[in-house]
């Protein structure tokens, strides 16, 4: 029984095994086919044209698009890039090639000695790049000398074009090389030359405006010279993106914040001559490119002024103008920076590479005082009319507290605070109103917060609470930190861009919008949603603005001059970067000038235009720049000024 | 009552090695020669860094083969749950590793390869279903409740290697369960009805795939769609392999411009390089290797008198050849293009293990060929 069930299930398996066999054998069968067909048939395809003619996939880079400004100028754009690039299996000897290649252009032995390790390297179908951004001069003269130049191929591409150079840099940002860690399997990456955006708009709208590949059927012959195109796909081109910016205002707000308080000289005066014959170096980050470097009263070569300026339109949230110095070359990157040069870039003190507009984070200062003001009228703990005396100093739990101003105020109401920046009456609102509530209404005008508006690297900021100070430090807030607060100092962090957003909410009238920086048909105006501020507090507020510059007693009112066409409002600040030891205190050796660089204060300015109506808002950050109301309210005036003048907002 | 010539369950360790069938070892060293050869091209004419190693682990794998080979039969048939239970277990560590943080993880490091537990599950699949149905009798295969369990013990590995996700070795783990359950006789119009059930799953199971995993079944079904993209590998892999002609352009010569652009010659595309290079005789002469090692399993099977053996040599030939089906359908744009390398001769030492484990596993079936065993292998009927 047991025997016959044996039998059967054996005869069964063998049946079974039999069947399985056959459908291998016909799936293998399939396989030789496939490849028959394939290797044989498919292949008379390839053979009808000429033994020494073949074709080749060629894969095209698509255009990418361009960055315009509000006006429609670009501000990145491609421009022809002439490349020689050697076929190594095209020639019998690469480096007698490149002798003669030498004789007819320049080639470096550096780059030769590239050539041809990169030639060994690579398989011998792969061309090398020789030399990029050959004037058409050299093209024509190499192009006639090709039949004594075996694989040697000339080929037109696209390289990345900045017209403004560093004016706009940290909006565009740059393209380069793609790095091993960015691919991502797409073909394209992998050409050789093909570039990426790196940092700006260019990073963040990469994909955007790169736009898609074409791919293309060429016959060439022996040589490798190109017999005919097949017609194939067409590349599609990147789109543009077009930008809030006034390029004018842009480039103008570069230069006026890299100027700073000194006198902008050609670089061929003979004050310049002098200082580099004296043996003096010029300064690192001095920027002869705009034909100009910065001198002071003394005759010394300066370094141009490290900060940022953000102009915005209070009304829509167009942003005209993002500026951050020093800036640098973007066109360095498409022609291939030196080792040095980039080595530079990197260890400036001034950090080039840094948006510092978006990016920067500083205490506001004083410019974060009318915050602190409305807090507390909003709270109810203070009215435009409450008075405080200052005495220069006030004793709070085991600290002392000074007010910039040793001698003291006397007694002031809250426009008078503003108007003269005084610390003592910030510190009384602070005590009243507390840390909570001064941290709901920054967070109200936009501290802390990122936008996404399209630049990449974004910082938050740093609203301080308690909770958060017990989470970083594991200790627990002291009273007078919320003092410190109150006058922007501390903890508080913010970005030039949130400075901006801030007097933006201020002057029209609380609404909360949000920078906006690419141009688009359907833009909303003015957002309907509102802070639920009481307008009144808003007014007290913006009259200490208007006093701050138009005041007999204001911080900034010798920025007033009476070619002046216009009246602005704002608020300066000065953030210590060193604490004030007790002896500089009593010696008062404060002077900024007489510390080193990177120990002076930040100097601030907050800004808006016309003081009736206002409608353009501009924030500046110098670094190190000393006090706000010297260096930076100038700047700020003159970028004003500017804005008035080009009035981008009309219709 | 016996009903075969019974062999003593102790042979000599001597009359086995020479019961070992060399031919089809030195049919799978052929396959690795030319391995070697195409890593070595691949490499640009150079054994680093893929054809040195890949030699190194060839004589790892003979080791492999001769001692697997010598071991009794028993041991596989007793320590099949055993096997599958470990091989489970790494599956599912290799998903946690994954999950804590590591990234997605596929392999566990063991310094000269890097071990794949879905590649040993592949093997442990077969023997635990080999085993399971070597105990069932005519009639309880016949009876649809019986198949529960082996259903469950493919699909749990199945669904492991999916999450992780892995679509090729998911469908060769699932279509080598699919052959033992043929093999033994389960009736044809179940297997008809759950198609049938597959089919109208199709939808079901689309919501679970990966987004590359979509794209690449689309692409398969119409390449010209995304000729940049996903497609873009194929055409290449088309072109080189037309470009070969019947003669190939010649060792190392075959390298067109083209196939700059074709990815992983040393592991999935390594049949495209070696039909280009050596033309379609060169790629007639590997169909007919990995043909001879199938009917070598095949023609073994009949010659062996128990179940559990004829099951798993049957089952770990469908394995290689599932391997060899699926890679070079899908470089020849039959199959859609799902990540498996060729036996033996693409780079890569999960892989060649287990193949080579399994070429171990059939000479063991093949030397304990006249082994019987009962229902529970302690039992001598």
């Amino acid at each position: 029984m047991k025997q016959r069930e044996h039998k059967k299930i054996q005869k069964l398996i063998s049946r079974r095994t039999a069947i399985l066999g056959g459908v291998k054998f016909s799936l293998f069968a399939a396989l030789a086919g496939r490849l028959y067909f394939l290797q044989i048939e498919e292949a008379e395809k390839y053979r009808t044209l000429s033994e020494n003619n073949q074709f080749n996939f060629e894969l095209l880079p698509p255009i990418r698009g361009r960055i315009l400004d509000r006006n429609s100028i670009p501000l990145a754009t491609n421009k022809d890039n002439f490349r020689l690039e050697i076929v190594s299996e095209q020639t019998k000897d690469v480096a007698e090639t490149l002798r003669m290649l030498q004789e007819i252009i320049k080639v470096s032995p550096d780059s030769v000695e590239r050539i041809l390790s990169e030639t060994k390297k690579k398989r011998s179908f792969v061309p090398v790049l020789v030399s990029e951004n050959l004037s058409r001069e050299d093209v024509a003269k190499v192009a006639i000398q090709t039949p004594y130049l075996p694989g040697i191929k000339i080929d037109i591409g696209q390289t990345r074009h900045y017209p403004f150079r560093e004016l706009a840099v940290h909006l565009t940002g740059y393209v380069a090389t793609i790095s091993q860690s960015e691919k991502t399997g797409d073909p394209v990456l992998e050409l050789p030359g093909f570039k990426i955006g790196k940092s700006g708009i260019e990073k963040s709208f990469d994909s955007k405006m790169r736009g898609r590949a074409a791919q293309r059927q060429v016959e060439v012959n022996a040589l490798g010279r190109i017999i005919r195109k097949l017609p194939g796909e067409e590349i599609q081109m990147g789109r543009d993106v077009k930008l809030t910016i006034d390029i004018g205002l842009q480039s103008f707000s570069t230069k006026r914040l890299a100027q700073g308080n000194s006198v902008y000289i050609p670089v061929d005066d003979p004050r310049v001559q002098r200082a580099l014959d004296e043996g003096r170096n010029l300064p690192l980050g001095t920027d002869p490119v705009n034909g100009s470097v910065n001198i002071d009263d003394r005759g010394n070569v300066l370094a141009p002024e490290s900060g940022a300026a953000v102009v915005m339109d209070a009304f829509n949230g167009d942003v005209l103008a993002l500026v951050s110095t020093p800036g640098f070359d973007p066109n360095s990157f498409s022609s291939g920076l030196n080792a040095a040069d980039w080595e530079n870039l990197l260890s400036n003190p001034r950090s080039p590479m840094t948006n510092k507009a978006v990016s920067g984070q500083y205490s506001p200062g004083s410019t974060f005082k009318m915050i602190v003001c409305l807090a507390a009228l909003e709270a109810g703990v203070a009215h435009q009319e409450t008075k405080v005396q200052c005495p220069g100093m006030i004793e709070f739990g085991d600290g002392r507290f000074h007010c910039w101003k040793k001698d003291g105020h006397g007694w002031l109401n809250m426009v008078d605070a503003i108007e003269q920046s005084c610390d003592i009456y910030l510190y009384e609102l602070a005590k009243r109103v507390g840390i909570k509530r001064i941290g709901e209404m920054a967070a109200r005008f936009g501290f802390g917060e990122t936008f996404n508006f399209g630049l990449p690297g974004e910082s938050r900021g740093l609203i301080p609470t308690p909770a958060w100070k017990r989470k970083t430090f594991g200790q627990a807030w002291h009273a007078g930190e919320t003092l410190i607060t109150s006058i922007g100092q501390g903890f508080i962090l913010c970005t030039p861009l949130q400075l901006a957003v801030m007097t933006c909410r201020l002057v029209n009238g609380g609404r909360p919008l949000s920078p906006k920086l690419l141009q688009n048909e359907n833009a909303k105006t003015l957002e309907p949603k509102s802070l639920q501020l009481n307008p009144q507090h808003l007014r007290t507020v913006l009259k200490g603005m208007d006093k701050v510059v138009n005041g007999s007693r204001g911080t900034a009112r010798k920025v007033v001059n009476q070619n002046m066409k216009f009246q602005f409002g704002g608020k300066s600040g000065s953030v210590q970067v060193k604490r004030i030891s007790l002896d500089e205190r009593e010696s008062g050796k404060l002077k900024n000038k007489d510390r080193p660089w990177h120990e002076r204060d930040h100097a601030m300015f907050v800004a808006f235009a016309p003081l009736k109506a206002p409608r353009y808002v501009a924030s500046v950050v110098v670094e190190h720049g000393g006090g706000g109301s010297t260096m930076a309210a100038p700047i700020a005036r003159d970028i004003l000024a500017e804005t008035l003048r080009l009035n981008p907002s009309k219709l | 009552m016996k009903i075969a010539h019974s062999e003593t369950t102790k042979l000599p360790l001597m009359y086995k090695l020479r019961r070992i069938n060399y031919s089809l070892i030195i049919l799978v060293t052929a396959c690795c020669g030319i391995g070697f050869a195409m890593l070595y091209s691949a490499a640009g004419g150079n054994i680093e860094p893929w054809a040195q190693r890949h030699l190194v682990r060839y004589f790892v794998g003979l080791l492999v083969i001769i001692i697997l080979g010598v071991i009794n039969i028993r041991f596989f048939f007793k320590g099949a749950y055993i096997f599958y239970a470990i091989s489970i277990m790494l599956l599912l560590y290799v998903e946690l590793a994954g999950e804590i943080g590591m990234g997605a993880q596929r392999w566990i490091d063991l310094g000269l390869i890097r071990l794949q537990p879905s590649e040993l599950m592949k093997i442990s699949v077969v023997i635990v279903l080999a085993r399971y149905f070597h105990i069932r009798s005519y009639h309880e295969i016949g009876n649809p409740l019986h198949l529960a369990i082996p259903v469950f013990l493919v699909l749990l590995p199945v669904v492991l290697v999916i999450k992780q996700p892995d679509l090729g070795t998911a469908v060769m783990i699932a279509l080598s369960g699919l052959v033992i359950f043929f093999i033994a006789g389960v009736r044809i119009w179940k297997f008809l009805l759950s198609f049938l059930g597959g089919i109208a799953l199709v939808p079901i199971i689309w919501q679970f795939l990966l987004e590359y995993q979509k794209k690449r079944i689309l692409t398969f079904l119409s390449p010209e769609t995304d000729p940049l993209g996903a497609g873009y590998h194929l055409i290449q892999s088309k072109i080189a392999l037309g470009s070969g002609g019947l003669y190939g352009k010649g060792f190392i010569q075959g390298s067109q411009s083209h196939l700059n652009f074709l990815p992983e010659i040393q592991t999935d595309f390594v049949f495209t390089m070696l039909a280009e290079e050596f033309g379609l005789l060169g790629g007639l002469v590997v169909l007919l290797l990995f043909f001879l090692i199938t009917c070598y399993g095949f023609i073994l099977s009949f010659f062996m008198v128990n179940k559990f053996a004829r099951l798993l040599t049957i089952g770990l030939t469908t394995t290689l050849f599932l391997y060899v089906f699926i890679n070079i359908g899908m470089v020849m744009g039959l199959l859609p293009i799902v990540g498996v390398p060729l036996p033996f001769i693409s780079y890569g030492g999960s892989a060649l293990l287990t193949s080579m484990s399994a070429i171990g596993l059939i000479i063991s079936c093949h030397v304990h060929r006249d082994v019987i065993m009962g229902r529970f292998s302690d039992e001598e009927t």
